[in-house]
């Protein structure tokens, strides 16, 4: 087991099983088609991440450096909570972008009764550390737990 | 955040516990980035992403009619991106019903909410709001609280206005308050470049394809462009305006970027020079070969990925009335070459309505009609946005319409090729 600090964007606990993308993650490319059509798996819609096409985003600790693409991808995110569609948890190898931070903020306020931890600057070890399948555990501090 | 007497009475709730909300949602939005204060609105005129009644989206459509609901709405007009749908593209019975039937069923619902928010006018959608004929085009300086990838990256960049790439939903409630956090591309700081891209091409490269390269590369941070000049001159024309509309598309979709600077052309690489670069930028070379390395990697994900194309789309971000013309000219001759009198597949550009009412009112538009091009002010990624069009063989050449669905990449000149002559290529 080995554990990361990172900062806490929005707060909660979870345990969750790790995707892991190292490049930057396309929120609505990845959401969209899942969200619309009423994919049970939410598996990731992006042609363009080779990591992350195809497999489930749902109720997993999303690993990624940053979030790129359209301006929707806040609302996207949001939606995705309100719809309780959403990843676990949020784990950034870097500082957070305007997006997903939207996103993360967004749900925090406005959407009752769900709780997407989402904590960020983790490192580059973190990245580099977790892989797909991984146990990981977010507490309140922002630290990280990962175990193989 | 150190908040002004009068924001901290909203945040504690003296506007009423909506717009409380509302305000705490900067705050939240602020303090991610550390940003120490809030600061006023300057531009006339805001911009919203979300235009499109997509069923699945009723969250947003509850969270807007709450602020509705509550009186918690801005004095601030706002143009919007493009309609998802209009007739006059084509689309097989499944997909009108797919359409009409399932996805966009609160379109209607949706546009009420937003006229009653305060949309500019009934034709105010489009992802191109600052052209001239749409008249949302902030001054240099002035703060926005814009969102729309595109629109943001050429306010930064062509306008040297101040945006963050706001989120949908931020755009407007920053518009509420008044106020947006101070950070990132609206600080001197955050508008300096750390990377050094040097394009070494033999000719004037794709903007499209530049684009794209660029985005991959540095992602959302803030590239600064030698030898672009070189193609494109030392003048905001039309034409140089139109390149980096879709130029900047391409990097803020492909990548996440909400500035660049390019040397001697943009209005802060003018006047600053390289003293816009940090210490020890990265450095990103570009030439003819890494061109065609990037154009090369993009994957296919036709079923079959030698079909014959079935649908053309051009004008994503929407077209500007000089490149209306400029495609206008450049079909008639390519049909004159290959001795045919219409395009080869339904071809369709899309610009913003204010801009087909002034391209109608020219003497371009019979003869584009005739070529049986169709224009329309929809957004293509709308269209394509539903799994009837993962088996459709679209062609395109927005790199933001690749990105974000099945449609294959060419470039302006191959698309021209296809629809004038036939074939792939």
């Amino acid at each position: 087991m080995k554990q990361f600090q990172g900062r806490v964007v929005t707060p909660g606990t979870v345990t969750a099983e790790a995707v892991v993308t190292t490049q930057g993650f396309n929120t609505l490319a990845s959401f969209q088609m899942a969200l619309q059509f009423g994919d049970k798996e939410v598996k990731c819609g992006d042609q363009n991440n080779e990591e992350l096409h195809g497999k489930s985003l749902l109720a997993k600790a999303l690993c990624l450096p940053q979030t790129i693409g359209s301006t929707t991808g806040g609302l996207v995110l949001y939606c995705a909570c309100a719809m309780e569609k959403n990843p676990a948890c949020m784990l950034f190898g870097g500082h957070i972008d305007s997006l997903a931070a939207a996103g993360a903020v967004l749900a925090d306020v406005w959407v009752d009764g769900v709780t997407m931890p989402v904590v960020d600057s983790l490192g580059d070890e973190f990245l580099n550390y977790v892989k797909d399948g991984m146990t990981i555990t977010v507490k309140e501090n922002g630290i990280v737990e990962v175990e193989e | 955040m150190i908040l002004t007497p009068e924001q901290q009475a909203i945040l504690d709730g003296k506007k009423g516990e909506t717009m409380a909300k509302v305000m705490k949602t900067l705050v939240m939005y602020g303090d991610a980035f550390e940003a120490e204060k809030l600061v006023p609105i300057t531009s006339k005129y805001n911009h919203l992403v979300t235009s499109f009644g997509l069923k699945v989206m009723s969250p947003v459509y509850d969270l807007m009619q709450k602020l509705l609901d509550d009186g918690v709405f801005s004095g601030q007009q706002f143009s919007v991106d493009p309609r998802p749908l209009d007739k006059n593209v084509p689309a097989n019975f499944l997909q009108s019903l797919v359409f009409q039937k399932f996805m966009y069923t609160k379109q209607d619902f949706y546009e009420k909410q937003l006229k009653e928010l305060g949309l500019l006018s009934d034709d105010a959608f489009t992802c191109t709001c600052y052209m001239d004929e749409v008249g949302n085009k902030p001054q240099k300086g002035e703060v926005l609280s814009w969102a729309e990838s595109s629109a943001v990256v050429y306010a930064n960049s062509v306008l040297g206005a101040r945006c963050n790439r706001n989120s949908g939903i931020i755009d407007i409630m920053g518009s509420i308050v008044g106020y947006v956090p101070y950070f990132g591309l609206l600080t001197d700081e955050g508008r300096k470049a750390t990377w050094i891209v040097r394009v070494q091409t033999t000719k004037k490269p794709e903007a499209q394809l530049l684009g794209s390269a660029i985005g991959m590369k540095v992602m959302e941070d803030v590239p600064y462009i030698t030898g672009l000049d070189k193609w494109l001159g030392t003048e905001l024309n039309d034409a140089t305006c139109a390149y980096l509309k879709d130029f900047g598309a391409a990097t803020a979709s492909n990548g996440a970027v909400g500035l660049y600077h390019i040397e001697n052309l943009t209005p802060e690489a003018v006047e600053s020079g390289n003293a816009l670069l940090c210490e020890n930028p990265k450095e990103y070379i570009i030439d003819d070969a890494e061109l065609e390395r990037v154009k090369n990697n993009y994957p296919v994900i036709w079923k079959n990925p030698d079909a014959k194309p079935k649908l053309c789309f051009v004008g994503c971000p929407h077209l500007s009335l000089e490149q209306l013309k400029e495609w206008t000219d450049k079909i008639e001759s390519g049909l004159k070459e290959s001795g045919k009198k219409k395009v080869t597949l339904p071809t369709v550009f899309t610009a913003a309505p204010k801009v087909l009412e002034a391209f109608n009112k020219t003497d371009y538009a019979p003869r584009l009609k005739a070529t049986g091009v169709i224009t329309s002010y929809i957004c293509p990624l709308m269209y394509m946005n539903n799994p009837l069009c993962k088996t459709m063989p679209v062609i395109t050449s927005s790199n933001k319409l690749r990105t974000y669905t099945s449609a294959k990449y060419y470039t302006d000149a191959e698309i021209l090729s296809i629809v004038t002559k036939g074939g792939q290529k």
